[in-house]
C-alpha cells in the first residue's frame, strides 16, 4: 500500500500548504506577496502592536468568543445530556434542528438572523454576534459532548444515588468530573469557532468590528498584506495551541473512563 | 400457589406490587416476603421482570400499585438514597476516576464519622473482601473479579438491611465465576443480612439461595427453598427451566384423596401421592408427567432391580467424562428422553441403536395438568 | 396508594424529564434559527422601494428572479461549482479515510485525524486569501513552475475564476469529507472483509462489493456536508473567483447590505435553498439502498 501512503502524505502537503506559507511571508522583508523571498525582517509583528483598531477588533472578538462558547457549551451540555439520556417523543427532529447549523450555509444564517433584528428595531452590536455564534457552536460542542456523555454508564449515578447522595450531588460528584474534559474540549473549540468566524461577523456587528470583519478590510490594501500575515501567524499558533489543549482534554476524558480512544472531534 | 414461607421475621414484604411502563405490564401482583438474614433470588428469563423488582426495591422504579416495605416501613414517597438497601449493579458501576479506597467510602461522604474512622471502616471493608492493600489502586485498572469485590465492599459498608445484586456474576468468565458463588454465600454467612440476588442461571440460583422466587412474565410462577423447585415444581414451565426434566404424557385418575392414579406414556400405571402434584389436581385435563435424568438409570447386562422397568432403545449418547446422557425411546413414546448415568468404573457406555432397560421410581414423578 | 407520586424525581417520566432538558438549547435554536428562517421566507413575498418596505405579498421577487438571467446564472454556477466542489473533495477525501482506517495502526489513527481537521479550525479568511497567493499571476505556484522551468508562461486558468473556487473550496472542505467516511469505514467489521476474502473475491472485487457499500452511509453524509454549505460560500468566490466565480452568497450580501433589498435578498437565498434542498434529497433517494440499516 506504498502508493495511498504517498498519496495521504501528498494529501497532507496540500492541506498545510497555505498555512505553511503564512509564516514565511510574515517574515519577509518585502510588501509583495510573491516569491522570491527577500530577506528576514520582525517589521511587520512590530506594526501589530501600533494598529490602536486592530487591538479594539482583537478584544472584540475574544469577548464574543468567551461568551459564544460559554453559552453554547451550557445549551450542549443540557442537548448532549437530553440526548444520550433519556427517550422521548420527537426527539430526532428537535435534535435536528438544533445540529442543522452544521450543514446551513452561514449566509442563511446571516441574513435570517439579521433580517428579524432589524424588524424587531434592534441595533446591532457584539451581541447580536454573539447570538448567531451561539448557533454555529452549539452543534459541535454537542458533537463533543455527545461522545463524553455517551460513555457514561447510566448505572454510575445510581450507584451514587443508592450510596445515599441525592440527584445534584451525585451529578456534581460522579457525571461532571466525568464530563469535564469533554466540557473543555468543548469550550475551546467552540471559541475558536467563534474567533474565526467571518460571514456572521460581517452581518451582524454593527460598529464593532471583530478581528476576521476587521482582517477583511485590510486583505482590499496590498500594503497591509505583510501584515495580515503576521497576523495570520499568530492566528494560527494561538488556534493550533488550543485545539491540541482540546484534543488533550478529549484524550484524558477517554482515558479516565478507560474507553478505547476512536480519535477525531466529530 | 403453595410458597414455602420466610423462616425468619420478614424484612422485605411485597403486596400485590404492580408496575406498567406505559402499556407494557412489567409486574403482575407480585406478594412476597422475603426473610431476615436470607439469601433470596429471583430467577428467570430475560424480561421476566426479575431486574424491575428488584430496581422497585431499590428505588430506582416507583410502583404503579401496591406495597412495599422495608424492615416494616413503608417505602411509598422514600427515595434509593434514604432506603436501608444497597445495590451491586450489573456493569459494577465503579466510579471510574477514584480510586479503590475512594470508591469504598464514597457512601461514607455523609456520615459523621471522623477522617480516621472512615478510613478504618474502608480498610476493614476491602479486608472483608479479599483486597486488603488495594487501597490506593486506581479503579479502572482492576481487574474484573477486582471490581466485583470492590462494588461489594462499597455496597456492604454502609451497612444495609438489605443488599440487592443485579446479575453480578454474569460478566465474569465461568472459573471465576464459580469461586466467587460460594464467596458470597460466605460473605452472606458472615455480614447476616439478606441478599436479594437478580440471575438468570439457574444453577447459580439453586448453588446459593436458601429460597427461590422463579419468575416468568412479571409473575412470580414458584417462589420455594432449591430442592422443592427442583423436586417439585409446580409448572411444566418451571420445572423445564430449572435443571432438565423429561415429560410424557399421561392420563390420572384420583382413586381417593391420598392416591392418583397415573398412566403414563411408555412406563405405564403408577400410583403417586397428592405431593407429586405440587400444581394441584385438576381432573379431566390432559396432563403430563415429569421425570428428572437422574432419577433414572439404565440397567446393564445382567443387572437386576426391585425398581419398576421401562424398556426403549438408545437413540443418542453424550460422553461427558463424569457422566453419560442417553437419549433413550421409550416404547410407545414420540420423543426420546435423558437419562444421565455416572460413569462408574467397569460399567459400560451403551452405543447408538442398543436396547436400553430403564429403572424408575413412581416417587420420583411430578404430574402436571 | 400509589408510590409514583410520592417519588417525585426519580419517578418522574423519562420523557418529562427529556423534555425539561432538551427546552433551553431548543427555545434557542427555534426563536434564533426556526423563526428567522421562517421570517425569511416570509421576506420573500414582500418588496422594497429604497428604505420603505410593502408588507403585501407578491411574487415580484420570484418573477424577477426567473426573469433576470444574472440570477439564474449565478444559481446555476452555484450548483455547479458546488457539485464540483463535492466531486473533487469526496473523491479525493476517499483514498484518505481508507488509508487512515485500513492502513493506520490503531494507536496512531487519532494522530492522523487531528493532523487532519487542524488546518480546517485556522482562520478561513486567511486560508482563502493564501490560496490566492499560491495561485495567482505571479503568485508561489507559478513562480515555482517557471523557476523549476515546467512552464514558460504563468498559468492563468488558476486564479480569478471557477477553476479557483473549486481548489480553494475543496481544501475548506476537506476534513468535512474525511471523517465521515472515516467513521463508516471504521464501523465495518474486519472479518466481514476476511470472508469476502474467504469466498473467493479478489481484493478488488472485496472493496467493490463489500467494502464501498458499507462505506456509503459516510459518503452520502460527507456529500452532503460538503455540497449543502458550499452552495451559500461567500468568501471563497469573492476572494478567488474573479468575475467569472462569483456566486449567489455574493449577490444575497450585496442585495442585503448594498442595494437595500432584503425581500430581493431573502427570495434569492430561499431559492438557493430549495435548489439544495431539492438536489440533496434526489442524492438521498438514489443512495436509499445503502441507507438502509444504518442509523
Amino acid at each position: 500500500m506504498k502508493t495511498l501512503r504517498v498519496y495521504a502524505i501528498l494529501y497532507l502537503c496540500f492541506l498545510y500548504a497555505p498555512i505553511a506559507l503564512l509564516p514565511i511571508f510574515a517574515f519577509n522583508d518585502g510588501t509583495i506577496i510573491a516569491f522570491p523571498l527577500r530577506g528576514f525582517t520582525l517589521e511587520w509583528f512590530r506594526e501589530l502592536a501600533e494598529i490602536p483598531a486592530l487591538h479594539e477588533a482583537v478584544g472584540n472578538s475574544l469577548m464574543i468568543a468567551v461568551f459564544s462558547s460559554l453559552l453554547a457549551t451550557v445549551l450542549g451540555i443540557c442537548a448532549a445530556r437530553a440526548g444520550t439520556r433519556f427517550e422521548f417523543p420527537g426527539k430526532k427532529g428537535i435534535l435536528g434542528l438544533i445540529m442543522l447549523p452544521l450543514v446551513l450555509p452561514e449566509i442563511i444564517v446571516a441574513v435570517s438572523l439579521l433580517v428579524v433584528l432589524l424588524q424587531l428595531g434592534l441595533s446591532l452590536g457584539a451581541w447580536s454576534v454573539i447570538l448567531g455564534h451561539v448557533l454555529i457552536c452549539m452543534p459541535f460542542s454537542i458533537a463533543i459532548l455527545n461522545a463524553s456523555f455517551q460513555s457514561l454508564d447510566v448505572a454510575l449515578e445510581e450507584a451514587a444515588i443508592d450510596l445515599g447522595e441525592t440527584r445534584l450531588s451525585s451529578f456534581r460528584l460522579i457525571t461532571l468530573p466525568l464530563v469535564m474534559p469533554g466540557i473543555i474540549s468543548s469550550l475551546l473549540i467552540a471559541f475558536t469557532i467563534s474567533l474565526d468566524e467571518f460571514i456572521i461577523a460581517f452581518f451582524l456587528t454593527g460598529t464593532e468590528p471583530t478581528l476576521p470583519v476587521y482582517l477583511w478590510g485590510q486583505l482590499r490594501f496590498p500594503q497591509k498584506i505583510p501584515v495580515v500575515m503576521a497576523l495570520g501567524t499568530l492566528l494560527v499558533v494561538a488556534s493550533v495551541i488550543l485545539l491540541t489543549l482540546a484534543e488533550y482534554f478529549r484524550r484524558r476524558g477517554a482515558a479516565r473512563t478507560g474507553q478505547a480512544d476512536s480519535g477525531g472531534f466529530l | 400457589m403453595k410458597d414455602t414461607p420466610a423462616q425468619s421475621s420478614p424484612i422485605i414484604t411485597l403486596e400485590n406490587v404492580e408496575k406498567y411502563y406505559g402499556d407494557y405490564h412489567a409486574l403482575r401482583g407480585i406478594s412476597a416476603e422475603i426473610g431476615q438474614g436470607e439469601f433470596f433470588s429471583l430467577l428467570g428469563p430475560s424480561g421476566c421482570g426479575k431486574t424491575t423488582l428488584l430496581r422497585t426495591i431499590a428505588g430506582f422504579e416507583a410502583l404503579s400499585s401496591g406495597r412495599l416495605t422495608i424492615d416494616g416501613r413503608d417505602m411509598a414517597g422514600v427515595p434509593a438514597n434514604k432506603r436501608p438497601t444497597n445495590m451491586v449493579f450489573q456493569s459494577y458501576a465503579i466510579f471510574p476516576h477514584l480510586s479503590v479506597a475512594e470508591n469504598v467510602g464514597f457512601g461514607l461522604r455523609r456520615a459523621p464519622l471522623s477522617k480516621a474512622e472512615k478510613a478504618r471502616a474502608v480498610g476493614e471493608a476491602l479486608e472483608m473482601v479479599g483486597l486488603a492493600g488495594y487501597g490506593a489502586r486506581a479503579a479502572h485498572a482492576l481487574s474484573g473479579g477486582q471490581r466485583q469485590r470492590v462494588a461489594l465492599a462499597r455496597a456492604l459498608i454502609l451497612k444495609p438491611k438489605v443488599l440487592l445484586l443485579d446479575e453480578p456474576l454474569s460478566a465474569l468468565d465461568k472459573k471465576l465465576r464459580e469461586q466467587m458463588q460460594l464467596e458470597l454465600r460466605r460473605l452472606q454467612r458472615q455480614v447476616g443480612i439478606t441478599f436479594i440476588l437478580v440471575t438468570h442461571d439457574q444453577e447459580e440460583a439453586l448453588i446459593m439461595s436458601d429460597r427461590i422466587a422463579v419468575m416468568f412474565e412479571g409473575q412470580i410462577a414458584q417462589l420455594d427453598a432449591p430442592q422443592m423447585l427442583y423436586r417439585r415444581p409446580v409448572t411444566r414451565q418451571v420445572g423445564e427451566f430449572i435443571g432438565v426434566m423429561n415429560f410424557l404424557p399421561a392420563r390420572a385418575t384420583m382413586t381417593d384423596q391420598d392416591h392418583i392414579e397415573v398412566e403414563a406414556s411408555g412406563l405405564g400405571r403408577a400410583v403417586i401421592g397428592p405431593d407429586q402434584v405440587p400444581g394441584g389436581f385438576h381432573p379431566g385435563q390432559t396432563a403430563s408427567v415429569g421425570i428428572r435424568p437422574e432419577t433414572m438409570s439404565i440397567l446393564f447386562a445382567g443387572e437386576t432391580t426391585d425398581r419398576r422397568v421401562a424398556t426403549g432403545i438408545v437413540e443418542d449418547r453424550a460422553y461427558y467424562g463424569d457422566m453419560t446422557y442417553y437419549e433413550v425411546r421409550l416404547e410407545g413414546v414420540e420423543r426420546p428422553m435423558t437419562i444421565s448415568m455416572k460413569n462408574l468404573v467397569g460399567r459400560p457406555v451403551l452405543d447408538r441403536g442398543a436396547e436400553a432397560r430403564v429403572a424408575w421410581d413412581a416417587g420420583s414423578l411430578v404430574l402436571f395438568a | 396508594m400509589s408510590e409514583s407520586k410520592a417519588l417525585p424525581k426519580l419517578g418522574q417520566s423519562e420523557a418529562a424529564q427529556g423534555y425539561l432538558l432538551i427546552a433551553p438549547p431548543l427555545l434557542y435554536a427555534l426563536a434564533l434559527l426556526a423563526v428567522p428562517l421562517g421570517a425569511i421566507v416570509l421576506f420573500s413575498f414582500w418588496s422594497q422601494d429604497y428604505l420603505t418596505l410593502d408588507h403585501a405579498l407578491t411574487l415580484k421577487n420570484y418573477r424577477e428572479a426567473f426573469s433576470e438571467p444574472l440570477y439564474g446564472q449565478l444559481l446555476l454556477r452555484s450548483l455547479m461549482i458546488s457539485g464540483a466542489v463535492t466531486v473533487v473533495t469526496v473523491l479525493s477525501a476517499f483514498p484518505i479515510a481508507y488509508f487512515v482506517s485500513f492502513h493506520v495502526a490503531p494507536g496512531r489513527k487519532s494522530m492522523w485525524i487531528f493532523l487532519i481537521t487542524i488546518p480546517f479550525w485556522t482562520s478561513y479568511l486567511i486560508r482563502v486569501f493564501l490560496w490566492k497567493v499560491i495561485l495567482g499571476y505571479n503568485g508561489v505556484l507559478n513562480t515555482t513552475l517557471q523557476g523549476l522551468g515546467f512552464i514558460d508562461e504563468p498559468l492563468t486558468f488558476i486564479l480569478y475564476n471557477a477553476n479557483a473556487v473549486v481548489i480553494t473550496l475543496a481544501h475548506a472542505f476537506a476534513p468535512f469529507a474525511i471523517l465521515p467516511i472515516f467513521v463508516a469505514l471504521e464501523k465495518i467489521d474486519r472479518s466481514l472483509l476476511e470472508a469476502g476474502r474467504d469466498l473467493g473475491e479478489s481484493h478488488l472485487m472485496t472493496f467493490w462489493r463489500v467494502t464501498l457499500p458499507l462505506a456509503m452511509p459516510g459518503v452520502v453524509a460527507a456529500v452532503l456536508i460538503v455540497f449543502i454549505p458550499t452552495v451559500g460560500d461567500y468568501v471563497t468566490p469573492r476572494l478567488v473567483g474573479g468575475p467569472g466565480g462569483l456566486m449567489i452568497a455574493n449577490m444575497i450580501q450585496t442585495q442585503f447590505l448594498k442595494l437595500n433589498n432584503a425581500p430581493m435578498g431573502a427570495a434569492l437565498a430561499v431559492l438557493a435553498m430549495a435548489m439544495v434542498t431539492a438536489v440533496s434529497i434526489l442524492f438521498i433517494l438514489i443512495n436509499r439502498r445503502f441507507l438502509k440499516g444504518s442509523k
